[in-house]
């Protein structure tokens, strides 16, 4: 089964050294300008418009994510549970349906205009959706239980008598979390942190439901490539370099922060 | 002040709760809104979802979804838990190996696994439809089902199995009155979540679906794409519902997996 998800990427890598054929076909001709075209400052564009949602899709990914799960590692085992099962549920209910409840909410005849207009305070429909700001706000409300959950595991792994000892020796609960309880649970951060990246970067609903068509990210293009271009060849090229971007990343990320560990480690 | 900072701390968990939650709650709530266009409250109403249970597309789309959903699950479950059994006995250089393969589908981008699966299909030639679409969800299913099978399994230890052979069971006796049955809530749970996951699944469907062969996101998002129809939200409603009570009885099904275990050791 395994077999049957590798093979096919190689598919996809052979692929994109070919030609697109007159009628979308693929024809079988050696060639590097699926390549040379990425780097056609168009696509740049989107790469980079893409690697910045995905980023900071992570990051407020954390910062709405980690105070949560800390507050679910304290709760009483049973009450635990439950929580988590709520976190949970909605990670469960299609994406799909979640970018489009948001679309209720904020479209110009939405919820929230709606609202503001019948009590005057605005006479006109805000702007609210179509935006980047409501792509990157659609990435994280799908995303964050992939953040909650890692860092949750490693929250409740922690030695809490690590903890004790900082505060035996005087440190303020500020103090105790930054160096202690951070550090112990960076695991958790760079593993929700992997999971969020990776999908925000491939994202093509969120993107195509909430964004409108000024904010295509990279998954859109890749997607039009296949389904309505039919330039294959070049779809494939795109998600060769995306995989390999987000791989890169990935790596960097878990160097760095082993480098801050094993640093930490020996002071 | 440390009461406060806890206070403060559960404060903001429950308003992630809402975060999370409200934007679900107005959907369904919209589902019953009489308005066509407009998100003024104009009364309640049953309609969209009547004119729902009349529309023969979502009708087709509803039986795409549930077969697609039952033939794949039943399979992906069939092959993972013969997966997990088989990687039990492997020497362990292969296991890992193996397990390494086979959580590959759940870490990779979703847009991928559907690309990687359209170009295997097109150049086997295989016609997009019903087939593709359940071999599709087979194979991102079933690691799921292997996850959940192979901890029970690994919680369950080597005691029983041993006392049964010792007591002179054929293997397949073993197997057959021992491992299963202890492992039997495992297997439901991973039937329930592979069920969940296909009746969900998006982007894989979306490059591997044929023309005759919508399931319901499929149909939900022409609908999103073509404009809004409160119909859409009816139809989202029944399937956040669906959603909701598979894993809800699902998580049951794993708790109890749990309760067995403190049970019996």
């Amino acid at each position: 089964m395994g077999a049957l998800f590798v093979l096919p990427m190689l598919m996809i890598a052979i692929l994109s050294f070919l030609k697109r054929g007159t009628y979308g076909q693929v024809v079988y001709e050696f060639t590097l300008n699926n390549y040379i075209r990425i780097f056609d400052p168009l696509y740049g564009q989107i790469f980079w418009d893409t690697l910045v949602v995905a980023v900071l899709t992570t990051v407020f990914s954390i910062l709405c994510g980690y105070p949560l799960a800390y507050y679910i590692s304290r709760l009483e085992k049973s009450t635990q549970q439950i929580w988590l099962l709520l976190v949970m549920i909605p990670f469960w209910i299609n994406f799909l349906v979640r970018s489009y409840a948001w679309v209720i909410i904020l479209r110009s005849q939405g919820v929230i205009n709606t609202f503001l207009e019948s009590l005057g305070i605005i006479s006109e429909p805000l702007p609210l959706l179509y935006n980047s700001g409501s792509v990157l706000l659609g990435m994280v409300y799908t995303l964050m239980p992939f953040m909650v959950l890692p860092i949750y595991v490693s929250l409740e792994q922690m030695d809490r008598r690590k903890l004790e000892a900082a505060y035996d020796l005087g440190a303020t609960p500020w103090k105790a979390f930054w160096h202690v309880t951070l550090p112990m649970t960076k695991t958790g951060v760079v593993t929700g942190s992997i999971l969020v990246f990776v999908s925000s970067i491939g994202m093509f609903v969120v993107p195509d439901v909430m964004g409108g068509a000024k904010s295509a990210l990279i998954g859109n293009v890749i997607q039009n490539q296949f389904l309505s271009a039919r330039d294959w060849p070049f779809g494939s090229a795109l998600s060769i370099v995306l995989m390999l971007l987000s791989m890169l990343l990935i790596l960097l990320y878990f160097r760095a922060t082993k480098a801050s560990e094993t640093k930490e480690g020996s002071a | 002040m440390k009461t406060l900072r806890r206070n403060a701390l559960s404060g903001y968990s429950w308003l992630m709760l809402v975060f999370l939650y409200l934007p679900i709650l107005i959907l369904v709530l919209y589902s019953f809104n009489d308005s066509r266009i407009n998100a003024t409250w104009t009364g309640f109403t049953w309609k969209w979802y009547v004119s729902l249970f009349e529309n023969r597309q979502v009708m087709q789309a509803l039986m795409n979804s549930l077969t697609i959903g039952v033939i794949s699950s039943v399979i992906a479950t069939v092959l993972g838990t013969a997966a997990s059994l088989a990687v039990k006995h492997f020497s362990l250089r292969w296991s890992n190996i193996f397990n390494g393969l086979m959580y590959l589908p759940i870490v990779i981008p979703e847009i991928m696994m559907g690309l990687a699966m359209l170009v295997l299909f097109s150049q086997v030639q295989m016609e997009l439809g019903k087939v593709t679409l359940i071999l599709a969800h087979v194979t991102f299913s079933m690691p799921y089902v292997m996850v959940i099978i192979s901890g029970r399994l690994a919680d369950m230890g080597k005691e029983l199995e041993e006392a049964s052979q010792d007591l002179g069971a054929t293997p397949w006796e073993t197997l057959r009155y021992v491992t299963l049955p202890l492992i039997m809530p495992g297997i439901i749970a991973g039937f329930l979540m592979s069920f969940t996951l296909s009746l969900d699944d998006f982007i894989i469907s979306f490059f591997v679906a044929g023309p005759n062969s919508t399931t319901l996101p499929l149909y939900i998002y022409g609908l999103v794409k073509r404009g809004v129809s409160p119909e859409v939200n009816a139809l989202s409603t029944l399937l956040i519902v669906s959603t909701v009570l598979l894993v809800v009885v699902a998580e049951i099904f794993r708790r109890k997996d749990s309760k067995n275990n403190q049970s019996i050791f």
